[in-house]
């Protein structure tokens, strides 16, 4: 158990320890959100800043909970409505609302690299809530909660990532939280959007989609992101969800205790039916709930947390 | 150089148990609205321990919850996170005479965040406070009704209550000089 990072930035950087303790902390947050009072005066007094340069509904709406319900006051930034659509620079919004004393600061940013470039220079903690195609940590921790919730465990367990691997953060750090807490991951999707050097990190890649589902007992189903205008990636929509979607006859294939997880926001009839999204097998909607806690967990975490360089000296 | 020493044996842990039942006991009779709260982890086992003794006492079973005051401390900005463990209230507080069990009263800032804690479930008829050990030094206006044992310590020294349920070979306590 433990935890002393000022930041949340990626998975990859985190022991297997660390995100146990994040995930047996959310336990205790998620025991709070059941209560009839579901609020906590951890981070009383203290100023959380949404920075959302990037665009999202459900990531932002479950932090800003989850900030509310620690009792922190909350501050939405975005994109749209900012400072930055007239020229200023990433380091210099994150300055200003440093010179606020802001605390914790969750980005989201098109780049990757944008928290850690934040992290390195403020004071106040950084949570990355997105960056690029990089990581989005707490999307992974809180589908490890699920898994562990459902299942009981983690490792052993076979867990096949569906889909758009190629620009899914969540894949990143979906991959490494299982690889580190010992899951056998497998990668399948088109070819053009499963590259093989996943290989490299101890992830199966397949472009057979029966194959890649009958042993699992997670299926995570990326979102196709139809509109960044993938179109040369694979020829339609149509013939993705031919190849890739999940339905009744393909789920008819797999173990029936296999849980369905899916990041959402889903397209319905396109990477999933709505009968499978909708069935028995999905835990699409307790994915939601927990992200409430795992995040309540975050912010809870890196609150008491160092510098990495003071930490290590 | 630090040395141990054992203030405490299994069979006056005990005899410090069935002492704060008997009064306990006594004063709350017949004990149909008490429930017993043991404060993360220390006090869980305690609680569970006297919860025994007092349905011996009254002839009906006493309802054991626990509390984890990590989300309630007021130190949150000086040290890093601290381990959070459950809180488990598997029973309406309202109009009950909630007693409070932890191993060692020391500054009194883990009793102050466990009843804002409680608050958050209900509002009590009464919250009292037992402790196995007061080893003084308080930082706040806070006294227990039940205690199995004071001591006096220097205000470096550890206390350490050690119980078979955590996987001491042994009951007892330990203090420790720095």
């Amino acid at each position: 158990m433990g935890w002393n990072r000022k930041d949340l930035l990626d998975i990859e950087s985190l022991s297997a320890e660390e995100i146990k303790t994040v995930l047996d902390t959310a336990r205790a947050f998620k025991a709070v959100g059941e209560r009839a009072i579901k609020k906590v005066p951890a981070l009383r007094g203290k100023t959380v800043v949404n920075l959302f340069i990037e665009p999202s509904t459900r990531t932002r709406i479950s932090f800003e909970l989850a900030a509310h319900r620690l009792s922190a006051d909350v501050i939405n930034f975005t994109a749209e409505a900012s400072s930055l659509r007239k020229g200023e620079t990433l380091r210099d919004t994150a300055r200003n609302l440093e010179a606020l004393n802001a605390d914790i600061i969750i980005i989201r940013h098109s780049c990757a690299g944008a928290p850690h470039f934040l992290a390195r220079f403020l004071k106040a903690s950084v949570i990355n809530a997105g960056d690029g195609a990089h990581e989005h940590p707490t999307q992974a921790l809180l589908d490890m909660f699920t898994i562990l919730e459902k299942k009981g465990r983690i490792e052993g367990l076979n867990v096949t990532i569906l889909g758009d691997i190629l620009y899914s953060r969540v894949a990143r750090s979906n991959i490494w939280a299982l690889l580190k807490l010992g899951a056998n991951v497998t990668l399948c999707g088109p070819a053009t959007l499963v590259p093989r050097q996943f290989e490299r990190i101890g992830c199966r890649v397949t472009y057979n989609v029966e194959e890649a589902i009958a042993q699992a007992d997670i299926i995570n189903l990326l979102r196709i992101q139809h509109e960044r205008q993938r179109k040369t990636m694979f020829p339609s929509l149509a013939e993705y969800t031919a190849l890739y979607g999940l339905n009744r006859e393909r789920l008819a294939k797999t173990k029936t205790d296999v849980l369905l997880m899916h990041p959402g926001p889903i397209n319905r009839g396109v990477e999933i039916d709505s009968e499978t999204a909708d069935g028995d097998r999905s835990v699409i909607l307790d994915q939601v709930t927990n992200g409430l806690a795992v995040r309540m967990a975050a912010l809870f975490l890196v609150n008491g947390g160092q510098p990495q360089e003071i930490a290590a000296a | 150089m630090s040395e141990i020493r054992v203030i405490m044996e299994a069979s006056e842990v005990q005899r410090a148990l069935e002492k704060i039942g008997t009064e306990l006991a006594q004063l709350d009779k017949p004990g149909t609205d008490v429930v017993l709260v043991g404060i993360q982890r220390g006090g869980v086992p305690l609680a569970q321990r006297l919860s025994k003794i007092l349905s011996r006492h009254w002839g009906h079973t006493v309802p054991v919850g626990s509390v984890d005051v990590s989300m309630h401390r007021d130190d949150l900005n000086h040290r890093p996170a601290p381990d959070v463990h459950p809180t488990v209230i598997p029973f309406d507080i309202n109009n009950r005479t909630v007693v409070l069990v932890d191993d060692v009263l020391f500054s009194a800032r883990t009793i102050r965040a466990a009843m804002d804690a409680l608050n958050d479930f209900g509002r009590p008829k009464r919250i009292q406070l037992a402790v196995l050990i007061d080893r003084g030094h308080r930082e706040l206006p806070i006294k227990a009704d039940f205690v199995g044992k004071e001591i006096r310590t220097a205000i470096d020294e550890i206390v350490t209550v050690q119980l078979t349920e955590d996987g001491a070979a042994t009951d007892r306590v330990v203090l420790e000089k720095k």
